[in-house]
């Protein structure tokens, strides 16, 4: 379906995110740990699913890859450029326009007051040099891209359905070509026969136009179609990461396990495994050990005590739990 | 179901005032609830399912809502020609309600406590001590757990869950016979949504209560429902018992919406979708609203209005040339 993997463009290794947070008068800043030790690779023409519940860093990881906010410590190679803190001034300029990003809510996401035509060539006026007759050529071109009719430029947002907005929220993102796109939760505002035909329309550009994408969601089901591989992450850290089949076929960790079985699935009177209790620990004082092991039915002693580490087998799958590691003979 | 409905919704057609004049939001819309029984209401934003809930209690704003024909029968009442008066007694009594989005159903500047409270004082005249011990059962009804401390905290200091949790408290604090809960997963985390459904489940057990759940994903009604309503473009178009629905859907948009429902299982191939979008609420389509987006429409389609006809035990769709197929065989 997509080109095979050479080289990695994009390498992201131990990157974290802190967050000040003011406490109570009299008491000391603390810091929100969003994303903690995180490290993957995106390939050409590849999509990573990143997939989590609130608050377990996607969205935050997503946002440093683009440079939407700065990264605390760790690193994050673009196109062999390092863009994280402490890399050389202006690094992130050079890999910018190959860089983009497309929002969550479509709504909130275009100027209600700019035509969409307009908002799509936003970026092509920024990185300035078209004459009026190629900047309105190139918007119709977009809008045909993304599946809208091309004269429709001179309409307002309001005048969209929101799986349309979505489009021209595509529409804009592609106007400089880009070659990697940070999708954030793209379809979770959409009826789900809309978030097909997002999701459809996504797959058929990476094959057009050679993108690579990070495509973050809060829920496996959305990505399976789309991903490559796909990570799990969970309170900050990434639990298991995977080639797509391994991961729906075969998932390893506990959480990964619950998340696939609380998707509702279109099967009446299926007898539904309980869901998972409690919820996603505090970032700021989080649970010692695994992040995991007050929510985690096979949580034993060694997991309240000792943080597990992300760790690949042979074949790709990398899971961090104890449950997992080598020499470990527990299912 | 039962003998007598709990709730009949009888021929509704509702209309909102918009810039260009009068539109109807809903035509024709008709179900009934039993009592103790869960009906789901799916289709795609814009295809009245809300509007229809929404109109049990008459949520709309006043001035530009016009409730053109029909009536909305409640336990041998017309909710339609009530006062405002008497619907208030109803509203968060007999019949509570709870939203998509719990942040903003709650209010940000009252606590927890104040606003479980209100209903209990209000529909049962409870003094302010029993109404707070009676709060605190309710919160530990959801599963909330220190719920004599979590009462006394602000909205924000909740997490999303916890916040439905809250509402949910409220909206059965008056031990309602029918429960309308709009999109009550759609905001919330996957392993959050199981609990919440759940917890459903368990309290309308406890309570002997009806629920009606609105929502766009199959998914959540195939979990959930016993009885299916369909909605598309402000109609009813299909309305099935829940595995009869899954199993022989009758009518193409319902296919459609199932198809496009994710899988966990099977090929990977391409999703199915449903081509184009819902239409604005003021388009004249004539013939089926549902043709210009149905794969199956012929001649007729484009030219009469179809009616709701019965194709099964039960089951009603508005597709003529699909309930022939059913008469054909049957």
């Amino acid at each position: 379906m997509t080109a095979a993997p050479t080289a990695p463009i994009i390498t992201v290794r131990d990157l974290v995110k802190t967050f000040p947070v003011r406490g109570r008068p009299g008491e000391p800043k603390r810091l929100l740990r969003a994303v903690d030790n995180v490290s993957f690779d995106v390939f050409r023409g590849e999509t990573l699913g990143l997939v989590g519940e609130s608050g377990s860093g996607k969205s935050t990881t997503g946002r440093m890859l683009v440079g939407l906010i700065s990264t605390s410590s760790g690193s994050v190679e673009l196109f062999g450029h390092q863009i994280a803190a402490g890399a050389e001034k202006g690094a992130l300029n050079k890999v910018r326009s190959r860089l983009q990003f497309v929002f969550q809510d479509p709504q909130n996401s275009l100027n209600p007051r700019m035509r969409v035509g307009d908002a799509i060539a936003e970026p092509l006026d920024v990185a300035g040099g078209l004459s009026r007759q190629d900047r309105q050529d190139r918007v119709r071109e977009l809008l045909g891209l993304v599946g809208l009719p091309t004269g429709c430029g001179d309409r307002f947002p309001h005048e969209f359905s929101g799986g349309q907005r979505q489009r021209i929220g595509i529409a804009r993102s592609l106007a400089l070509k880009p070659d990697f796109i940070v999708c954030d939760e793209p379809v979770s505002s959409l009826d789900v026969s809309m978030q097909a035909q997002i999701v459809n329309l996504l797959l058929d550009l990476q094959e057009q136009l050679g993108l690579s994408y990070l495509f973050i969601a809060h829920d496996l089901a959305v990505v399976r179609n789309i991903s490559t591989r796909v990570a799990v992450m969970y309170a900050g850290g990434i639990v298991e990461m995977a080639p797509k089949r391994e991961l729906y076929a075969a998932p390893k960790h506990p959480y990964t396990q619950a998340l696939l079985q609380a998707v509702p699935r279109p099967v009446p009177g299926r007898a539904r495994p309980p869901s998972v209790a409690g919820e996603l620990p505090s970032l700021i004082d989080p649970p010692k050990g695994c992040a995991f092991h007050p929510r985690c039915p096979f949580a034993f002693e060694r997991c309240r005590i000792e943080k597990p580490r992300l760790q690949p087998d042979a074949a790709g799958h990398a899971v961090a739990c104890h449950l997992h590691e080598a020499g470990s003979s527990a299912q | 179901m039962t003998r007598e409905p709990l709730l009949s919704v009888e021929n509704l057609t509702v209309q909102f005032r918009g810039d260009r004049g009068w539109v109807t939001a809903i035509e024709d819309v008709s179900f009934q609830i039993g009592a103790g029984e869960n009906l789901g209401i799916v289709g795609e934003s814009g295809s009245g399912k809300s509007v229809s809930a929404l109109s049990i209690l008459r949520l709309h704003g006043r001035a530009n809502t016009r409730y053109a024909s029909g009536a909305i029968r409640f336990a041998g009442r017309d909710l339609l020609s009530m006062s405002e008066r008497e619907l208030r007694r109803v509203r968060g009594g007999d019949i509570a309600m709870i939203f998509q989005d719990p942040m903003s159903s709650l209010n940000p500047v009252l606590t927890v406590a104040e606003q479980i409270i209100e209903p209990l004082q209000l529909h049962q005249g409870l003094s302010a001590a029993a109404a707070r011990r009676r709060a605190i059962e309710l919160l530990e009804m959801v599963r909330i757990a220190d719920a004599g401390r979590r009462i006394d905290e602000y909205p924000h200091r909740l997490s999303g869950g916890m916040r439905q949790r809250v509402m949910i408290a409220i909206a059965i604090a008056c031990r309602p016979k029918l429960l309308i809960a709009d999109e009550p997963t759609t905001a919330l985390d996957v392993t959050i949504q199981g609990q919440i459904l759940e917890l459903l489940r368990d309290l309308q057990r406890e309570i002997g209560m009806s629920v009606a759940l609105i929502t766009h994903d199959l998914g959540v009604i195939a979990e959930f429902a016993q009885r299916v309503l369909v909605m598309y473009a402000g109609r009813v178009i299909e309305e099935a018992p829940v595995a009869a629905l899954f199993d022989r859907p009758m009518h193409p948009y319902t296919d459609g919406l199932i198809d496009a429902v994710p899988k966990l299982e099977g090929d990977l191939h391409r999703l199915t979708t449903i081509p184009g979008n819902i239409p604005d609420l003021a388009a004249v389509i004539p013939g089926c609203r549902f043709n210009p987006r149905c794969r199956e429409a012929r001649e007729a389609c484009r030219r009469d209005a179809p009616a709701l006809l019965p194709v099964g035990p039960d089951h009603l769709s508005r597709c003529p040339p699909r309930a022939a197929a059913a008469g054909g065989a049957a």
